[in-house]
């Protein structure tokens, strides 16, 4: 099982000092944050994708591809990309050559953006949203798994012998996950593919998250994919913590409070109860995040998010310390003492390359297989 | 005898109160004239002062706390709504209409309503139809014709058995014959997928 931290990249006031972190301050903040992750042991960074103030990360493979050349294990993915407002093709061709860069280490999350302004700025309509994610998601697949693509869509210029490059890495595109809180036709577009589905979680009741997954594993065996449970499922998740749990109580509260998005509404308290936040101590952040599992079954990813709100940079760190130290580690134990064996891991550029590899070396030993047929297997297990 | 539920729906603030009180008249004299058309009903009565602070979460956050969540649930699964509202500065309360902002413009489409208010004299009563019956029709519910206005002065002993108590009966029995005559209330699953993914990629339009 994976797990890593998500971020929004929010510039926001510290509400306990009143101080606001330039731009500058916040995006060089990120990517601390982003190598402190792999110096604790985890294995996942994602940023947001933002074209709006107060956030800062509107040029998201700029930020992995630093990343990329200051780490060495480190998974690098999105929170998510913009499907919507951004050109399947720049997506197409920035992500492949992050993947190079980075070798491998790549995959992205695609979703929507709820922010109806932003569209018009990128020539799109927010009530177009669906039909974008759906089109746009349909020539980007095509873009990275054909060499020389034709195509004509409603919501960009057509193609005409068009060749993205450069090429994935290894002629294996990133892995995608789709993410959504509550549109069931993002659930369908994942298990359509057999792609990996990615619930935010954070904001909402757990009842949302067990519905959504819930529909995306039945739908993923439907679309004959494998058995429900083998399903990509990865989840978000948001903690603050200190040894004494009290502690960690008094000390986020202010943040909490004054936060952007549920701030200055319910009581700390009760969002703990209606959502999976967990404000605590490592031990209640152990229990809360294995429960999980209990409505959603053994999934692949869980992200936190830890540096939102005006937290400044120290606290971040020390969160991480505390999660790779002592929160991470008895996840991974637990959770792989109750995970079967058919469950998959999610997908990476190696299990993906390996996979690939033997469907070609498969079809070519069938001697009722064509060369054809050995490359359609192929581009079936590059799904 | 069948069986359906109505909703019963009062902003009243204070305690005891009118509207609560008009409701109360209301849903008892639909539930009278339901059972003279062999309907059995099960009143459930929705005080949204109550659910005040839930009501404001609910717009900051996105997504309702349990208790009011089971009240958002039990509207969008009743068979037919009084909806009550004091009037305050010429239209509905703020509280009446933020409960009534949570829903989308579909869950109480089709759905059977009758709406009514309470204010200090008469001279409020068209707030109903300015106000509180043009919220309905947005959200495509079916408001019957009779909606009811209860003043001060319709309290009094004098007038407790007259133009208001007619009115009532009258509204009630509007109500009655839209619960009677419909099928049981099917509430909308926001999670229910409504087009497969072929339907959904051929939805594009390629030019």
């Amino acid at each position: 099982m994976q797990f890593g931290v998500f971020t929004v990249g929010d510039v926001t006031v510290d509400p306990t000092t009143g101080r606001e972190p330039s731009e500058h301050e916040r995006i060089k903040a990120m990517v601390t944050i982003a190598r402190k992750v792999e110096e604790v042991g985890l294995d996942v960074f994602a940023t947001g994708e933002h074209h709006n103030p107060p956030f800062v990360p509107s040029s998201p493979t700029t930020m992995l591809g630093w990343i990329a050349a200051r780490t060495e294990r480190l998974l690098l993915s999105t929170a998510t990309t913009l499907i919507t407002t951004n050109d399947p093709v720049k997506i197409a061709e920035d992500y492949a050559m992050l993947q190079h860069l980075a070798d491998g280490r790549v995959d992205l999350m695609l979703g929507r953006g709820n922010t109806g302004p932003v569209y018009p700025w990128f020539g799109k309509d927010i009530r177009a949203g669906i039909p974008l994610t759906i089109e746009n998601y349909d020539l980007l697949r095509r873009l990275w798994r054909e060499d020389v693509v034709d195509w004509s869509g409603k919501y960009r210029t057509p193609l005409q012998s068009f060749t993205s490059t450069p090429r994935p890495l290894d002629g294996v595109p990133p892995f995608v996950w789709h993410g959504s809180i509550r549109s069931p036709e993002i659930a369908e577009q994942a298990a359509y593919y057999g792609d990996g589905f990615f619930a935010n979680h954070i904001f909402w009741p757990k009842e949302h998250t067990q519905r959504m997954v819930g529909l995306y594993r039945e739908r993923f065996a439907h679309y004959g994919h494998g058995s429900p449970d083998q399903a990509i499922v990865g989840l978000g998740g948001q903690v603050f913590m200190r040894r004494n749990s009290q502690d960690a109580v008094r000390e986020f509260r202010p943040y909490f409070d004054n936060a952007p998005v549920y701030g200055h509404g319910p009581a700390l308290e009760d969002f703990m109860a209606q959502t999976p936040l967990t404000v605590g101590s490592p031990q209640q952040v152990i229990d809360r995040t294995l429960g999980f599992r209990d409505y959603v079954g053994d999934y692949q990813r869980q992200l936190f998010l830890i540096d939102h709100a005006g937290l400044p940079l120290k606290t971040v760190l020390e969160q991480l310390d505390l999660l790779g130290e002592e929160v991470v580690p008895v996840l991974r134990r637990e959770f792989a003492a109750l995970r079967p064996a058919h469950v998959p891991d999610a997908p990476t550029h190696t299990s993906l390359k390996a996979a690939r590899d033997a469907a070609v070396a498969e079809a070519a030993a069938d001697p009722a297989a064509g060369p054809a047929d050995a490359v359609g297997a192929a581009a079936e297990v590059g799904r | 005898m069948s069986r359906r539920t109505l909703a019963v729906v009062s902003a009243g603030l204070s305690q005891p109160s009118s509207t609560r009180l008009l409701a109360d008249q209301l849903a008892a004299a639909t539930r009278d004239e339901l059972a003279r058309r062999g309907v059995e009903v099960e009143l459930r009565p929705i005080d949204l002062r109550d659910h005040a602070h839930d009501v404001v979460n609910h717009l900051l956050t996105g997504f309702p706390p349990p208790a009011l969540r089971d009240a958002l649930d039990t509207l969008a699964a009743a068979d037919g709504v009084v909806a009550v509202t004091p009037i305050f500065n010429a239209s509905y309360s703020g509280l009446f209409k933020s409960f009534f902002d949570l829903f989308d413009a579909t869950t109480l489409a089709d759905r059977p309503v009758l709406i009514a208010a309470t204010g200090g004299t008469a001279r409020h009563s068209l707030a109903l139809e300015h106000a509180v019956r043009p919220m309905f029709a947005y959200l495509r519910a079916v408001v019957v014709p009779t909606a009811v206005f209860a003043a001060t002065e319709d309290w009094s002993q004098a007038a407790a058995d007259g133009a208001l108590r007619s009115r009532i009966v009258r509204a009630a029995g509007e109500l009655a014959d839209h619960v009677a005559r419909r099928p049981p209330a099917a509430p909308p699953d926001p999670f229910a997928l409504t087009a497969g993914f072929d339907e959904l990629l051929a939805g594009r339009d390629p030019s």
